[in-house]
């Protein structure tokens, strides 16, 4: 989808490359003028609002619904419930695919989470609708809810995560147990949290006989093409999902849920177009969020502070009828050097809805708890907690000992103590005070993130104007996809960003992907930069065989592209416009496609990861136990950084949520009912402006050769990481109370001590 | 039933028909006057996305009734810019990437216009930061958001001193 407007660019100074530059956002414009599209929206003509009524329970069934008193409502269309809800081709009780879970679409009376469909009301006004939905007023036969460790039922996973072994073992963790001097075993919690973004989960849907469009935010818009398909009995061509602006996305948005199709079905059961908006209390079931776990870790000590063993389990929670475990035991994987590490994790069904991906899923939740123990076994032996770090830093990747593709670590723990001013930190808890007494502590944290890339396909056309078309179905879910994507691709092309329309987030064009895992720009990227390659290739190729090109015969020596003009490699001067060369090629263009494609030998070869440091200074109340961040710096490595202005931003953004993980977010049921007391943006705390007085993110330089041709790692999820154990750690240091189940409330400061 | 109503929107007089009272300003401007730049986050005034300006104070759309505005001043995000010329908030959070999605944005906007407006910010980042926390950013924005309040804030009290000069 086009962008309208071209926005303007900040002057930037050009180092030969558009990569690297700190461009403003290419959307920027639209964003702050209101014209940014999503997709609740669109109001195409004739458009019917559609509003589902949720179960209050979260076990049972449902014994009435009065249809008739909806119906009886002025402006309201139809009535969906499982009594007359249409056919579907797919069984949402079966799964499909990694990404197709089991889900709800009105198959039956079962209620199996809070906030479940259990109706879906259409009516011509959006008043009409929610006033339709609140008549139903469903009856239900309820069972006891099972909402944790007690009363859940627990079992061994086949897998966690998306398809990860549920348990690691690298060398003998008793004989690394025995080895140790010092044994530190602590168990921490994690909370049910729900991802939030601004944006609620919509869709606007519109038939065309056999041929769905979807307005919708979509973290994977092809590939969800298949899904939905799969569910109408239409070949996947025949869905368009259009998803040009996200509201944020962070991992909710990339699997298929009930309502969205509901509303699908709605479309094509009523011959008008749809349209369907969550409110925020519906976001708390159907669509996703990270589970809670239970953790223990284990860490065997021996001689100079060295680990001797590393185990870690997690009890990890998901649904009664789905499988999303989240898989923060494997944190311990990769992160510190231990002759023996042992990863465990068993599963706990709840009568929630089925959780998933939440950025930074299990890396946040196991560093939340893996970084506070380290601190404890630091605490235990009375050494520095940076100190420790550092004697316990993997020179290869623990477990398999691959080297690294390239590891900035130590560079990151120096700059970020350096800029946070960490020496001097008093060892014992305690000992700082501000002017205004308060108890004054500081923590640190490692960060790290794996580097996955995912299929990725991209076409560029250079034109005979001299301006270049570049198109791939990625998404921006405001990570900045829109400008950094397009900067790969100018650069690439040998053109200025502002000679390159860019088309994304439309299942039309060629597939770009999952905006996921921190893994877009690099895969995404890699298409892009592929295609322009191809299509400078196909213009070369034009040129060196035009006996009037002054490019003649440059086959074999080749060129570079460079400002709209192709060089001989070999001399420079000898140069042609690309304008010139289409107009006496008499081509209107050049097609290039490229695919994301890297050296498999060399992923198998070398270990990947994005590392960082996060040092966090917090406030605490001491007579009324209030922990509050004062300061967050977070130094990163990330490989080679395309945009250093957003990739800024995606590092604020990580550390305020490993902020909100630390001291905010949790959300909180009723062990009666199963129902979510918190379920609001009022009570399930997320950070506001005030929460956050001072971030600084360091770009921690960094080339690796190996990760991918670009030497693009990811950075959207890694800065949750570490920040947690930072600032949780932080707390301790001021305190002297080491709270060990997230978010840290002002009720456990003052159980133990504090206040 | 049909209730009529006068609003004046971005500055251009309007003569609206409510064809339902429970019609809240946000879905009248969203649903009815086809202005869909104030944003619906959490329909219950906890997040902000839905901020205008009602006779020059910043609301959350969702909490109005449209109906109780008669005769009122709204200003959206719509009626910031000048034609193509952004105004200083606008181009502040461009410069300093006070956004990432943007669905909070333009209720951010909104709220820092209507903040400066009060004039009881200062050049103080710590009350920018506390007189703007009715506008949630999920992306973590904040960092950016408070430095365009703060810059935009200036160049509006330059232009102020300019113009009167």
């Amino acid at each position: 989808m086009p962008l309208e407007t071209a926005s303007p660019v900040a002057p930037y100074r050009r180092h030969g490359s558009n990569a690297g530059q700190p461009l403003t956002r290419r959307d920027g414009v639209l964003k702050v003028t209101g014209r940014a599209t999503y997709a609740a929206d669109n109001h195409p003509e004739g458009m019917l609002y559609a509003v589902p009524a949720v179960s209050s329970i979260a076990r049972g069934r449902v014994v009435s619904l009065d249809v008739a008193a909806a119906k009886a409502h002025p402006g309201v269309v139809e009535v969906i419930t499982p009594a007359n809800r249409p056919p579907l081709a797919h069984d949402p009780d079966r799964k499909l695919g990694m990404f197709g879970f089991r889900i709800e679409v009105l198959q039956d009376d079962t209620v199996r989470y809070v906030n479940q469909p259990v109706a879906l009301v259409i009516a011509e006004t959006l008043e009409a609708a929610t006033q339709g939905a609140a008549l139903l007023d469903p009856r239900y036969e309820a069972q006891p809810a099972r909402t944790g460790l007690e009363d859940g039922e627990r079992y061994a996973p086949a897998a966690i995560g998306v398809g990860g072994p549920p348990r690691t073992a690298h060398g003998d963790l008793d004989a690394g147990l025995a080895a140790a001097d010092r044994i530190i075993e602590e168990c921490y919690e994690t909370p049910a949290q729900f991802h939030n973004a601004m944006e609620p989960h919509a869709v606007v849907a519109q038939w065309d006989g056999d041929h769905v469009t979807l307005d919708m935010p979509n973290q994977a818009v092809v590939m969800s093409c298949a899904g939905y398909a799969a569910f109408f009995g239409i070949p996947a061509e025949n869905v368009v999902i259009r998803s040009p602006f996200l509201g944020g996305g962070f991992g909710s948005k990339a699997i298929l849920n009930g309502p969205q199709i509901l509303a699908i079905l709605a479309a094509r059961m009523l011959r008008r177009p749809v349209q369907l908006a969550l409110t925020r209390a519906q976001m708390y079931g159907p669509v996703g969020h990270r589970g809670a776990t239970w953790q223990m870790l284990r860490l065997g000590v021996g001689a100079q502070g060295r680990l001797t063993a590393l185990h870690h389990r997690s009890i990890s929670a998901t649904s009664s009828f789905e499988d999303f475990l989240e898989p923060a035991a494997n944190a311990s994987l990769y992160v510190y050097q231990s002759p023996a590490i042992l990863t465990e994790t068993e599963g706990l069904r709840l009568d929630t809805g089925t959780p998933g991906p939440m950025r930074a899923p299990g890396e946040a939740s196991g560093s939340a708890a893996l970084e506070v123990a380290i601190d404890e076994a630091a605490q235990a032996l009375g050494m520095d907690p940076l100190e420790f770090r550092l004697a316990n830093y993997a020179e290869t990747e623990p477990g398999t000992g691959r080297p690294y593709s390239s590891k900035a670590l130590r560079e990151c723990y120096a700059e970020g103590a350096r800029r946070f001013g960490w020496a001097g930190r008093p060892l014992e808890p305690r000992r700082m005070r501000d002017e205004n007494g308060l108890l004054v502590g500081w923590g640190v944290g490692t960060a790290l993130f794996p580097c996955p890339h995912f299929p990725a396909e991209a076409r560029a056309t250079l034109r005979a104007d001299g301006t270049a078309l570049v198109e791939t179905a990625g998404a921006d879910m405001g990570q900045g996809a829109w400008t950094a994507l397009a900067q790969i691709a100018a650069e690439a092309l040998g053109l200025d960003p502002d000679k390159v329309e860019f088309h994304l987030g439309v299942s039309t064009l060629p597939d770009g992907g999952v905006a996921g895992g921190s893994g877009h720009t690099a895969s995404a990227g890699l298409a892009l930069h592929n295609a322009g390659e191809d299509a400078v290739a196909r213009l070369a190729e034009l040129a060196s065989r035009d006996p009037a090109s002054p490019l003649f015969g440059a086959g074999n020596i080749g060129v570079v592209a460079r400002e709209g003009r192709l060089h001989r490699r070999d001399d420079e001067t000898r140069s042609e416009s690309y304008v010139e060369i289409l107009a006496r090629a008499g081509a209107a263009e050049v097609v290039g496609t490229g695919r994301m494609a890297r050296d498999e030998e060399a992923a198998r070869t070398w270990a990947m990861y994005a590392h960082g440091a996060v040092f966090a200074e917090v406030k605490v109340d001491p007579d009324l136990g209030q922990a509050r961040v004062s300061r967050l710096v977070g130094a990163f490595a990330a490989g080679r950084i395309v945009n250093p202005r957003l990739v800024a931003s995606q590092y604020y953004g990580g550390m305020i949520w490993g902020l909100s993980f630390a001291l905010q977010e949790a959300a909180v049921a009723d062990r009666r009912t199963g129902r979510i007391m918190n379920a609001d943006l009022a009570e399930y705390r997320v950070p506001v402006n005030a929460d956050v007085p001072s971030l600084e993110a360091i770009l921690v330089p960094e080339e690796d050769a190996y990760v991918n041709p670009l030497g693009i790692k990811g950075v959207g999820e890694i800065a949750v990481t570490g920040t947690v154990g930072a600032i949780a750690n932080a707390v301790w240091h001021a305190t002297g109370a080491r709270v060990r189940r997230f978010p840290v409330r002002v009720e456990d400061l003052m159980g133990a001590g504090v206040g | 039933m049909s209730l009529s109503m006068s609003l004046t929107i971005n500055g251009q007089p309007r003569s609206v028909a409510i064809d339902d009272p429970r019609t809240t300003l946000l879905d009248l401007l969203r649903e009815r006057l086809g202005l869909t730049g104030a944003k619906k986050g959490c329909d219950r005034g906890q997040c902000g996305a839905c901020t205008v300006l009602v006779d020059g104070r910043r609301i959350n759309s969702c909490l109005a009734l449209a109906l109780s505005l008669d005769g009122a001043q709204v200003t959206t995000i719509e009626g910031l810019a000048d034609g193509e010329r952004l105004h200083p908030v606008q181009a502040a959070f461009i410069a300093h990437d006070g956004f990432q999605c943007g669905f909070c944005t333009p209720g951010q906007i909104v709220s820092a216009v209507g903040l400066i407006a009060e004039g009881h910010a200062g050049a103080d980042p710590e009350r920018v930061r506390e007189l703007m926390s009715g506008n949630i950013c999920r992306c973590g924005a904040y960092k950016g958001i408070t430095e365009a309040v703060l810059e935009a804030q200036q160049v509006l009290a330059d232009t102020r001193r300019e113009d009167a000069a």
